[in-house]
């Protein structure tokens, strides 16, 4: 032992003679427009919004010269934040109406900061392979033929529609009674659930309906197809226990707390202006997802080749 | 030791009277009623719920003496001692301890009684098992403050006092069940307590280290003098080495009496099945066998005193051509013949 | 509730013969009971089951809502926030950071942490060595090298940095809670059931109530996870000196001790080592919470596995569980040898020699870039997590056709009948059965605690959802004990196999459920089966161990004695060994049963629904939050009922085979 430790000591002795100081040749960090300081960006535990936020971050960071903390929180939680003043912005929201009414009409500690350009939709997907052998699945009113082929061991005889991002409304329990289909709503209960599902059904062509949404980074790998259901009107599901339409297509959009808004610095600009297309935010999206990039290094790509959207969205000089 | 009596004239180093130790619900009531104390321990169970434990004791212990409690397992005998200290909280009577009731004490007072009073010897030892023997021994020193100079020294004699010189720094898990119960000895001794309680302290361990042990007891008694309070079941221990012993069944006192005082006789037939099978050449002395000299007796044979036990006597007895007077302070108590030293010898044989 | 509330034995009764005849009798009861209840089945089928729809709630469910909303907007005006709450949450912020600023993030002027790679390292494995022996320091400084050759140091010490946070304050709390309990019958009455509500109830359903008290930063993530993980140290504190050897303490008590001295000399020393094993499982619960408390932004490993499985990255995934895995071995060796160690102090000599080369290590990590910053070029993470990767897919598009067989075969005959008839089943008549059953094989508290938990179930609005969940959960049981009782004897039996599945077993346990959670959705598909298959992996590590140290603990003489008679070795298990360990045994299902609860909600992440579904939507969605809540407290309720009825059991059984 004793010996041991005496080779220890010596060896670190003279591995220590030589190398870089710490603090000696550390260069450059920060120190831009202190104008800005810290911006707490939440990020959601989607990858649509996690390229939202990489992008806005690093903006941010190399072009306004802010401290951008990322705050890895559901969605419940970051909207909380705005209140408590942990949470400037929230780049990404599916509707929520709940949250809206409870922050933004109730609470008033939150306010809208826009679209960010991205559409959302909900509904029920099938594979591609599916939809090619069996074109007429596309259609709802075709769904109860193919109950039986959907059958699995939870969905108790009917057939299953696989259900379940919890985090999202889903009315599906009642477009399943109100339009009389023979099945089962079966809860998933994450979005890995849902992605595995489909990605397997794909794989290996076994039928599979379920809720999904877009733009959703699987969607470049694996082309899910829509099902048709009854069109969306306007008021069509103002009573959830009738509902018997199509999901209505979301703008997503930013929200931001009510003092970021107030205090109306360059961070707060920056996601006022911020705005792209789903097609922006697929291809970050991949690089993240599929190319393994962190999300710095894949805002970095498509800031650099798109110096001109980004542009629209700084303060002009 | 044997013979030793209680000498009427000393005060008594502990009196205990009309002790009762009740467990159950509301046990406070039943050594007040009667009715209650005078049931047997069956039926106060199934009519109260209560266990007498200790029921209606007294006793006197006097200085320098060993007085030995002596009952089967769940006669009450364990609970009795602790109740002198309070270990258990008794539920009536009076324990005199000096002239103080110790049942009175407050806390405080009875911290002090056994910090510096009493000491006690388990029957499982009770030692600390992440400490030493040095310790262990100055436990009692330590936590009544004393330095650790002093502590250490006196710690060191006690050790040595009790022939365990040199496992000072030994952990008890590294010692003998016997060498154990030395170092529980040791503890007891380094307070210099006024008074040695022993529960049931050699009941565990081989019968070779028992009886060492039970020397060790004898010559230590020898040594300091302490006065000692000795729990055993074991009748022969009782013999060996008690000034007298108190008889428990059932939590209640059947007989108080020398050893051979018990063999020759036993208040009832509890008693008398107890100390049947001791052998009572060795227990009796000669004023239990003597008889009134007869007309015809020669009476200028040799003297013995009334206390000196049978097997002791016999050679000298059966030697002698004429009966042995026995005489105590000149005056002649009655003699003993060959006969009488036969008899029992021949029973004790069978 | 690991290694939870030992069972006392208060009464010996009767002896083994009638002991035996009476087990028999109430066998005969209970099955009386099961039959019944499946005639009553078939024809009240249907009725009275309580449903309610996921997106339906109760008045209750509401009245939670506005509770937890009433928290919200109180926030800024309430003195209970202003100076108590922030008070609390401003320390333990205060000293995360500075831990982190220690070992994982920038700090105090400087762009690396004042400890480098190189110190932690060895700092590791000098601590070890000073508290356990150089075996293990060498182990626990080899695994936190490898830490940083997975390409994981900062997380990992950010990850260690909130645990020993959050373990600290536990211990700072929690060993004086237990000494009370240890001590006074009364605290420890109470204080039980709070322990086991804390235990129990799903982080998920005070996630986002914290952070709205503590806001969103590491005091949040340290107090979500000593909800977790104090109670263990709280349990095995008083466990110790409740089991302190009575000889000893009246020894103590006989020469005068004040209560002080017989606790601090007596009472705390002899229940030393059954603190340390406290400590070890507060370690270990911390760091089960890893995955969980990244939800609400806690920095470290939790991060690294929530983010890659966005993007179903189970490579990624496993690399940081594989973190999470060795820091956990590492920690687990180094308190348990703690705990086990006697008196041998190491050789002061080289224990100097050894912090003289700590401090060197230290500075020069202080320092020097080489020793602060672990290199790059080291990095195997990136081939571990490609092989994991790759092993996955494998797995996944070979087995899944076999294993999608397995799991319906399983559903159609266990699990589905099961469900139909716990679920099915009118209120009134589970109720009534789950009585019969607990005042016959458990004690009439089990019963009378069986009924107050049925009434607060059908109170909840959640009785259905309970009884889905409680289908699975004994399904689960089933399978975690059938794993339990086969590996544990072999493990029993024999100390190669011991040697070798121990690791195994302590892998599976410490991994988080999220890296393989995604293989498992691809081999069973989201369903209940998916969900019982990750309870399983998780309980049966558990019961494993404790049937093991069962097995272990039956007296050699006795198993001589049957080898000598001529008993083969099934003879001598199925006759000796295992009758012999009944208290093992059933300590090893009350375990498996609260181990597989805890994973209820992960389940409802994997398709199992019910109540872990209610939970995670109750998370998920502002209105859901009542729902989730009172789901919560449901499986609080069934963990309860279940833990007294087998501890009840255990206790019947344990005398009546006396």
């Amino acid at each position: 032992m004793r010996i041991a430790a005496i080779a220890v000591v010596a060896a670190l002795a003279l591995a220590g003679c030589s190398g870089a100081k710490v603090g000696e040749s550390s260069g450059g960090g920060g120190g831009s427009q202190a104008s800005c300081g810290t911006f707490n960006l939440a990020v959601n535990p989607w990858v649509g919004y996690e390229a939202n936020a990489a992008v806005i971050a690093y903006v941010a960071e190399k072009n306004l010269g802010c401290r951008v903390t990322k705050k890895d929180l559901k969605e419940e939680v970051a909207w909380q934040g705005f209140g408590t003043g942990e949470v400037d912005a929230v780049v990404e929201n599916w509707g929520h109406d709940d949250l809206r009414k409870k922050y933004i009409d109730d609470q008033k500690t939150g306010v809208s900061a826009g679209s960010t350009g991205v559409k959302g939709q909900i509904g029920w997907y099938v594979p591609p392979w599916l939809a090619k052998e069996h074109p007429d699945v596309l259609d709802w009113n075709n769904l109860n033929k193919y109950a039986d082929m959907f059958k699995t061991s939870e969905s108790g005889g009917q057939g299953q529609l696989l259900d379940g991002d919890p985090s999202f409304v889903t009315n599906d329990e009642a477009l399943v009674k109100n339009l009389k289909l023979n099945f089962k709503v079966v809860y998933g209960g994450s979005e890995t659930a849902l992605i595995q599902a489909f990605k397997q059904a794909e794989e290996q062509k076994k039928p599979l309906i379920g809720y999904f949404y877009s733009p959703q980074w699987l969607l470049s790998e694996v082309k899910l197809e829509k099902v048709k259901l009854p069109p969306y009107t306007q008021g069509c599901d103002a009573d959830p226990e009738k509902i018997a339409c199509d999901y209505p297509d979301y703008d997503l959009d930013k929200i931001v707390s009510k003092k970021f808004a107030d205090a109306n610095g360059p961070a707060y600009q920056l996601v006022k202006k911020f705005q792209w297309t789903n097609d922006d935010q697929n291809l970050v999206a991949r690089y993240i997802a599929q190319d393994k990039m962190t999300p710095d290094a894949a805002a970095k790509k498509w800031v650099d080749a798109n110096q001109d959207k980004v542009k629209a969205w700084l303060p002009s000089t | 030791m044997h013979g030793t009596q209680v000498h009427d004239t000393q005060q008594p180093v502990i009196s205990v009277r009309n002790l009762w130790k009740v467990f159950g619900p509301r046990a406070a009531r039943v050594p007040g009623s009667a009715e209650l104390s005078a049931l047997s321990r069956r039926d106060l169970l199934d009519k109260t719920g209560c266990t007498a434990a200790v029921r209606d004791i007294g006793f006197e212990v006097a200085p320098g003496e060993v007085f030995v409690v002596m009952g089967l397992s769940g006669s009450g005998k364990s609970t009795l001692v602790r109740c002198l200290t309070r270990l258990v909280e008794p539920t009536a009577g009076e324990v005199i301890f000096e002239g103080e009731d110790i049942l009175r004490a407050d806390e405080k007072r009875l911290r002090e009684l056994r910090r510096r009073k009493f000491a006690m010897v388990f029957q499982h030892f009770g030692l600390l098992p992440h400490r030493c023997v040095l310790d262990n021994v100055a436990y009692g020193l330590e936590i009544r403050g004393a330095g650790k100079a002093e502590r250490t020294k006196r710690a060191n004699e006690v050790i040595e006092l009790v022939g365990l010189s040199g496992y000072g720094h030994a952990y008890p898990d590294q010692l003998s069940g016997g060498m154990q119960q030395r170092v529980g000895l040791a503890r007891a001794l380094a307070v210099d307590p006024d008074v040695l309680l022993f529960d049931e302290p050699f009941s565990a361990l081989d019968p070779l280290i028992r009886r060492d042990m039970q020397s060790e007891v004898i010559r230590l008694h020898h040594e300091v003098g302490k006065t000692m309070v000795f729990i055993t079941h074991d009748l022969s221990e009782a013999l060996k080495l008690g000034d007298r012993i108190l008889i428990m069944r059932d939590g209640a006192l059947v007989q108080i009496g020398t050893g051979d005082e018990l063999v020759a006789a036993p208040a009832d037939d509890y008693v008398r099945d107890f100390v049947k099978d001791v052998p009572r050449s060795h227990v009796l002395t000669l004023k239990w066998i003597m008889r009134r000299p007869k007309p015809d007796d020669q009476l200028d044979g040799p003297e013995l005193g009334p206390d000196v036990v049978v097997r002791e006597a016999t050679r000298a007895v059966l030697a002698a051509e004429k009966p042995v007077k026995v005489v105590k302070d000149g005056e002649l108590l009655g003699i003993v013949g060959d006969e009488e030293i036969l008899s029992i010898i021949a029973e004790s044989s069978t | 509730m690991a290694v939870s509330t030992p069972i006392t034995v208060t009464r010996p009764v009767d002896d083994g013969g009638t002991g035996f005849k009476l087990m028999q009798r109430r066998g005969s009861i209970v099955a009386a009971v099961l039959v019944a209840w499946l005639v009553l089945w078939l024809f009240l089928r249907g009725t009275a089951t309580l449903p309610l729809a996921p997106a339906q709630l109760t008045g209750l469910h509401h009245s939670l809502n506005d509770l937890n909303d009433g928290i919200g907007e109180n926030r800024n005006s309430s003195w209970i926030f202003l100076y108590f709450f922030n008070e609390i949450r401003l320390v333990i912020d205060q000293f995360v950071i500075f831990l982190q600023s220690l070992i994982s993030q920038p700090g105090y002027g400087r762009p690396l942490p004042l400890i480098g790679w190189l110190g932690v390292v060895t700092l590791v494995g000098f601590v070890s060595y000073a508290v356990a022996n150089l075996r293990v320091a060498l182990l626990a400084a080899a695994g936190f090298f490898f830490l940083g050759l997975q390409g994981l140091w900062r997380e990992s010490m950010d990850t260690l940095a909130l645990t020993l946070a959050a373990v600290i304050i536990s211990l700072l709390i929690g060993i004086p809670l237990g000494i009370w309990a240890g001590v006074s019958n009364r605290f420890n009455k109470i204080i039980t059931p709070v322990l086991d509500f804390m235990q129990i109830m799903p982080s998920f359903v005070y996630l986002a109530p914290l952070t709205l008290i503590f806001l969103i930063g590491p005091a949040s993530a340290t107090i979500a996870t000593l909800i977790y993980a104090a109670p263990p140290v709280i349990r095995l504190t008083a466990h110790g000196i409740r089991n302190a050897p009575h000889d000893t303490v009246e020894a103590a008590e006989s020469m005068g001790s004040t209560k002080t001295q017989t606790l601090t000399k007596v009472l705390l020393p002899a229940a030393k080592r059954t603190i340390v094993l406290g400590v070890n499982q507060t370690i270990m619960a911390a760091l089960a919470m890893v995955t969980i408390a990244a939800l609400i932004d806690a920095p470290g490993l939790g991060k690294t596995v929530v983010k890659a499985l966005q993007t179903l990255d189970v490579g990624t995934a496993f690399n940081a569980g594989l973190a999470i895995v060795i820091m956990a071995i590492v920690l687990d060796r180094v308190t348990t040898a703690a705990a086990q160690r006697g008196r041998r102090r190491p050789n002061r000599i080289a224990l100097g020699i050894a912090a003289v080369a700590t401090i060197f290590a230290i500075w020069l990590s202080y320092t020097y870039v080489w020793a602060a910053e672990f290199s790059s070029d080291l990095d195997i993470g990136s081939t571990i997590a490609q092989w994991a990767g790759d092993v996955t897919t494998w797995v996944q598009s070979n087995l899944s056709p076999v294993t999608n067989g397995i799991k319906d075969l399983f559903t159609s005959v266990l699990i589905d009948p099961l469900q139909a008839l716990l679920a099915d089943s009118p209120w009134w008549l589970v109720a009534l059965v789950a009585v019969a059953i607990s005042a016959t094989i458990g004690s009439v508290r089990a019963a009378i605690i069986a009924a107050v938990c049925v009434a607060l179930l059908v109170l909840s609005g959640l009785w259905q959802d309970s009884m889905t969940t409680l289908a699975s959960t004994l399904v689960a049981t089933v399978f975690t004990m059938i794993i339990g009782l086969v590996v544990g004897v072999w493990m029993g039996r024999s100390y190669h196999a011991d040697r070798v599945i121990r690791p195994v077993l302590d892998a599976a346990q410490t991994m988080p459920a999220f890296v393989y959670l995604v293989p498992f959705l691809a081999l069973f598909a989201a369903s209940r089966f998916t969900a019982i298959a990750a309870a399983v992996v998780y309980a049966a590590p558990v019961a494993t161990k404790i049937v093991a140290d069962g097995i272990r603990g039956v007296s050699g003489t006795t198993v001589e004695a049957a080898v000598s008679s001529g008993s083969s070795t099934w003879q001598t298990i199925t006759k000796v060994q295992l009758p012999m360990s009944v208290r093992a045994l059933t300590l090893a299902t009350n375990q498996g049963l609260i181990y597989v609860l805890s994973m209820v909600v992960v389940g409802g992440l994997v398709g199992a629904g019910a109540l872990g579904y209610d939970v995670v939507a109750g998370f998920s969605q502002g209105e859901l939050y009542g729902k989730g809540l009172a789901a919560g407290i449901a499986i609080v309720l069934l963990g309860v009922m279940l833990d007294r009825l087998t501890q009840a059991a255990a206790n019947r059984m344990e005398r009546g085979t006396r």
